[in-house]
């Protein structure tokens, strides 16, 4: 029932943010596609998923998780500003999510960065002598976590946005569709780590 | 449910479910050095399928939404429990 009389214009929000559900059903359904491979993977080679995963480190991986819940509950909380008409506390709690996504960025950054100085990436001479199943995992984390990060540099891009028009007063207290659906889309990348943590640093 | 009578959700209760999920978080980890075996990535999935449903419900406003946008999402896990159910059977009978 988003036409309420009060304006004229044509909007539906409801429809708006239904719109941005079925892409995010889309977004669910790729990464699925690769939980997939990797639990039947796992299935395959549980004893070289076991070894590969212990180089990780379950520390860096706690943090990034607390990072993300953390940015995912200030995005939400700055919908409730925008609602009570509170422009410069949502523009504020953006830029928190923004801030928490980066150093997000730097941890993974510094990940990756430990394991390719280790000689541990796809293709390397190390990784291609060691057992399928290892292989496979390697090939997996990076792709996952690649991808993973791939949303998370777009969700930046889009919060980014959305917290200029904010400040425009674009998006106001009447008409702030634009949050919630950008605020949906960093929900999903939170999402897509919730299952990524346990599976690729806590399955040893 | 939006327009001027819409819902607007307290801070505190984004507070409230950010604690429980920071808590869950915690109870993973410590269950992974606690090294409970086979158990763990069971357990592990379960809190995580948890989370999710804290986040989908409480961050995503699924509790406020029309239920239209909760029954599409439940049919969207649920074809990928089929999809997961129907590979396993292929693997493991093949």
């Amino acid at each position: 029932m988003e036409n309420h009389s009060a304006h004229s214009e044509h909007r539906d929000d409801e429809g708006s943010r239904l719109g941005m559900w079925v892409f995010l059903f889309t977004e669910m359904i790729l990464f699925f596609g690769l939980f997939l491979v990797y639990a039947v993977f796992r299935a395959k080679h549980a004893d070289d998923f076991h070894i590969a995963a212990q180089q990780f480190n379950v520390i860096i991986g706690a943090i990034n998780t607390i990072i993300l819940l953390i940015s995912s509950a200030t995005v939400a909380m700055s919908i409730t500003a925008i609602q009570l008409n509170d422009r410069v506390k949502a523009i504020r709690l953006l830029w928190i999510t923004i801030g928490l996504a980066l150093i997000f960025l730097v941890n993974k950054y510094f990940e990756w960065g430990g394991k390719i100085d280790h000689m541990l990436y796809p293709g390397s001479d190390l990784v291609t002598s060691l057992k399928q199943g290892q292989i496979l995992f390697f090939g997996l984390y990076y792709f996952m976590t690649g991808l993973h990060a791939l949303h998370i540099v777009i969700g930046v891009t889009l919060l980014a946005y959305i917290a200029s028009q904010v400040k425009k007063g674009k998006v106001n207290a009447n008409d702030h569709v634009l949050l919630e659906n950008g605020g949906l889309y960093w929900h999903l990348v939170d999402l897509i780590w919730i299952f990524l943590f346990p599976l690729l640093y806590l399955i040893t | 449910m939006e327009s001027k009578h819409k819902h607007i959700t307290p801070y505190r209760h984004y507070a409230v479910v950010l604690v429980v999920l920071l808590f869950l978080t915690a109870v993973t980890v410590i269950a992974a050095f606690a090294n409970i075996g086979a158990w763990g990535i069971g357990l592990a999935l379960l809190i995580a399928s948890v989370k999710v449903f804290l986040v989908l419900y409480y961050f995503m406003h699924l509790k406020v939404e029309n239920s239209i946008f909760a029954i599409f999402t439940g049919l969207v896990f649920l074809m990928m429990a089929i999809t997961v159910v129907i590979t396993f059977f292929d693997y493991l009978y093949r």
